[in-house]
């Protein structure tokens, strides 16, 4: 009994080298997402507002024109970089709309006092069901939605100019033809 | 043709711990000294081979060579000196360059400074030392080599990642790599004690130093770390809980255990297969924040290029090692308990009682770290655990962490007396509780405020106690104590301030975090701001020319008529933009401005922090090194320690009795 004891430790190292083999031996790169919902609608969700009488977010909402969907939380370092960017974007007329994942109203609120709010609405998705349905595996993220609303693009990690410019503006721009 | 040389003096480096990690095993299960004697000058040779590398490479660097393809892709030569210098290990290849550098010298510090250990014990431990350099310097010939060339050679290179051109961050690799691999040799003399079978009483007198060298220099990296984030990533935050963080920070707390249950190994003789298990498990953690910032497993603002084929070897590495060193502790450490016998309420307790708080926080961290990577390779599901997670789980386990740290130091060994010792620590106690009420209900701080200030408080006022009690402060007369003081050993220096740097770093980060203020404003020039009470002017953006960026040059104007710049640089070679802020520090907190993005015509998005006590979380690091470092010197004065003047302490190891 004290001799299984002493193979504990080996044990855990067994399977904590198989945990970090896995990702490898799959090839999986962190920053790729599973293509399952690309082109798919989005999951119809209602999520409610910041302040209790205020008004949240549903799927209906986002139907009619492209735009975008970033997916964010006050607790997240990199989601606090990118929101100038997305502030001044917001005011040259690109729609955004927020999802505030897993994150407590009152403190989303005070991150968007402080830092400047870019959206034309936000749903509040506490245990982050709904940000789950989008696929969403880490915040930031922003998804570029068509017309139709189906999911055409996803951008993991914080935005930037570049991927502004380069990616997400122009997506928006072909899909409004 | 200095390239070739430094990869061919890696290619001999290689051989070399090849050699380094047979002979003086095989010697060893012999009995003959003349293989086991081999290990020394085989250690030696193998750092001198890298330091010809390492020496090759930094050349290349320093006059832009972008004939070699790493300094093409991380130099430019409009870079200044520092950077030049800096750019050699802020890379993968560089970094892992320097990787093997410190492990070798930590080889050769073995060699050089074991003569007094026994021949077997010394020729193992060098032979699992050459092991993990055998493991690494192939890791990087066949899949990371430094030396590569590039044809045709560019007519300039790409140029560093404008954030890592910082001083902070020039340093810190280097002192966190100190601490990383410096627990290599504490792992080495594990695994050697594992394979003799036996711990004798020379191990017990080295891991103990040698650990405390490796944790000295992984808290000054660390610190650095933090300082770097706060400073040059212009988020106003010192700790994010970002994968990359928590892999040095595991490490960490593994070696807090290690260093406090080698107390208890060396003066009781108990816990022998506890502490070799600790030391395993602290350069394990080491390895896994190695695998973890080069595989690419993780997505992190730190981590170096991902590239499957390195991931793998890596995990190959750590298998091996790793699996290996706890196979061979399943095998041989059951028979290997014995020793001193302890009440619970003991120094020794409270010191199993710091060992078991300190793994769960490890074990907390890594559960944090890897869970995402866990669950996903599981069910496919993907998750983030955010700081969230870490808040709920390990500050909770610090609070008994101090309330036991104020304690443990006044219980006797083997047997303790918990009532006595806290009757002692009654102003402890009355100033911890009257600071975290009066916070709380005269200033209204909120609750963890108190709790925090108040351990913080609680923590300092018992190291002071301690320390008073050990002189007979006002029990004697303050000559008869002012000898007494300088008499103590200066371990118990190093320990105290070691103790007391940690209440100042709880002291920084509860200001920082219950009290900080923010603000975010559009402005144009000679607008006013209000923060926390404070009045600060806006003069306006300039144009400035630095050495390799252009920037936009904001400057406040604070109350007391100081200026606070913060820049906005863009870096043309890189293509990057960085944003330096503008820090006012102050003993009571730092004023922290940022110029934001333009806001169209003459408007810039500024932020503005204040940030109370900020200052004392760095110093509170600054004091646990410098308890480190005076624990250290005591070290060599000691049997078995480790010291460069070996003719001087020689002697002394003869004639003078261990006196604490």
């Amino acid at each position: 009994m004290r001799r299984l004891l002493f193979l504990v430790p080996l044990a855990v190292v067994i399977a904590l080298v198989g945990v970090l083999a896995w990702p490898i031996l799959e090839g999986r790169d962190p920053r790729s997402l599973p293509s399952v919902l690309l082109d798919k609608p989005i999951p119809p969700f209602e999520l409610p507002g910041l302040t209790a009488d205020g008004s949240g977010l549903s799927a209906g909402e986002l139907a009619g024109r492209p735009l975008l969907v970033n997916v964010f939380a006050s607790w997240c370092a990199p989601c606090r970089h990118e929101i100038p960017l997305m502030v001044r974007l917001a005011s040259e007329g690109v729609p955004i709309y927020g999802i505030a994942y897993k994150d407590d109203p009152a403190a989303t609120q005070a991150f968007l006092a402080q830092l400047g709010d870019p959206y034309r609405g936000i749903g509040v998705d506490r245990d982050g069901r709904i940000a789950i349905e989008f696929g969403v595996y880490g915040v930031p993220e922003t998804y570029v939605i068509d017309a139709a609303g189906r999911i055409r693009h996803r951008h993991v990690g914080a935005m930037t100019e570049d991927v502004a410019r380069r990616t997400l503006l122009p997506l928006l721009q072909e899909l409004s033809q | 043709m200095i390239a070739e040389l430094g990869h061919m003096a890696l290619s001999v480096a290689l051989v070399v711990a090849i050699l380094q990690s047979t002979l003086p095993l095989w010697g060893a299960s012999r009995d003959d000294t003349g293989l086991m004697a081999f290990a020394r000058p085989a250690a030696l040779a193998q750092f001198g081979a890298i330091v010809l590398a390492f020496g090759a490479l930094t050349h290349a660097y320093l006059v832009s060579d972008f004939s070699v393809l790493n300094v093409a892709t991380n130099s430019h030569s409009t870079k200044p000196f520092i950077y030049k210098l800096a750019g050699v290990w802020a890379n993968h290849e560089g970094s892992m360059l320097l990787w093997v550098l410190i492990l070798a010298l930590f080889g050769a510090a073995v060699a050089a400074f074991g003569g007094n250990l026994p021949d077997g014990l010394r020729a193992r431990t060098l032979a699992v030392q050459g092991m993990i350099g055998v493991g690494f310097l192939a890791f990087m010939l066949f899949t990371s080599n430094p030396f590569e060339r590039l044809y045709p050679a560019p007519i300039d290179g790409n140029g560093l990642n404008p954030l890592l051109q910082d001083i902070g961050l020039a340093l810190h690799p280097p002192m966190l790599y100190l601490g990383y691999v410096g627990f290599s040799t504490t792992f080495s003399f594990a695994v050697a004690a594992l394979l003799e079978g036996r711990v004798d009483p020379a191990w017990a007198r080295w891991v103990r130093p040698w650990a405390l060298a490796a944790w000295t220099a992984l808290t000054a990296g660390i610190a650095l770390g933090s300082g770097w984030a706060y400073y040059e990533l212009g988020w106003g935050g010192w700790w994010f809980w970002d994968p990359v963080e928590n892999a040095s920070f595991m490490p960490w707390l593994a070696g807090t255990a290690l260093l406090h249950s080698a107390i208890v190994v060396e003066k009781r003789g108990a816990l022998k297969s506890w502490t070799i298990l600790l030391a395993l498990i602290a350069f394990s953690f080491s390895l896994l924040g190695t695998f973890l910032v080069r595989s690419g497993v993780l997505s992190s603002v730190h981590a170096f290029a991902v590239d499957p084929e390195r991931g793998l070897f890596i995990l190959l590495l750590l298998a091996i090692a790793i699996g290996g060193s706890f196979l061979l502790f399943a095998w041989r450490a059951p028979s290997m308990e014995g020793g001193g016998m302890f009440r619970p309420v003991s120094r020794e307790g409270a010191l199993v009682l710091n060992n078991l708080l300190m793994s769960t926080a490890a074990a907390t961290v890594l559960i944090g770290t890897l869970y995402p990577l866990a669950l996903e390779s599981v069910t496919g599901e993907k998750v983030s655990v955010g700081a969230p997670y870490f808040e709920a789980t390990f500050v909770p386990l610090m609070i008994p962490t101090v309330l036991a740290l104020g304690v443990g130091p006044m219980l006797a060994w083997k047997r303790g007396d918990l009532a006595g010792a806290l009757n002692r620590l009654w102003v402890a106690a009355l100033a911890a509780v009257g600071i975290g009420a009066s916070v709380l209900y005269l200033r209204g701080a909120p609750v963890g405020a108190a709790l925090g200030l108040g351990l913080a408080v609680w923590l300092a006022v018992s190291v002071v106690t301690e320390w008073a009690e050990r002189v007979r402060l006002f029990r004697v007369s303050i000559g008869q104590s002012l000898s007494r003081a300088v008499g103590l050993p200066r371990s118990a220096y190093g320990m105290s301030l070691a103790h007391l740097g940690l209440a100042v770093f709880i002291l920084g980060a509860v200001g920082e975090t219950f009290f900080s203020a923010e603000v975010v404003r559009f402005v144009r020039a000679g607008d006013q701001i209000g923060i926390a009470g404070q009045t600060v002017t806006f003069e306006g953006v300039t144009k400035r020319q630095g050495p390799n960026y252009e920037s936009d040059v904001g400057t406040f104007v604070l109350p007391s008529g100081d200026r606070l710049e913060s820049e906005r640089r863009f870096y043309p070679a890189e293509g990057q933009r960085t944003t330096e802020a503008g820090i006012r520090s102050r003993p009571d907190g730092d004023l922290y401005a940022v110029l934001g993005e333009p806001a169209g015509e003459k408007r810039w998005t500024i932020r503005l922090y204040v940030k109370p006590l900020v200052m004392w979380l760095w110093a509170g690091c600054a004091i646990m090194v410098l308890g480190g470092l005076i624990s250290l010197a005591d070290r060599r004065l000691r049997v078995g320690a480790p010291g460069p003047r070996r003719a001087s302490w020689q002697p002394a190891h003869a004639g003078v009795a261990d006196s604490d």
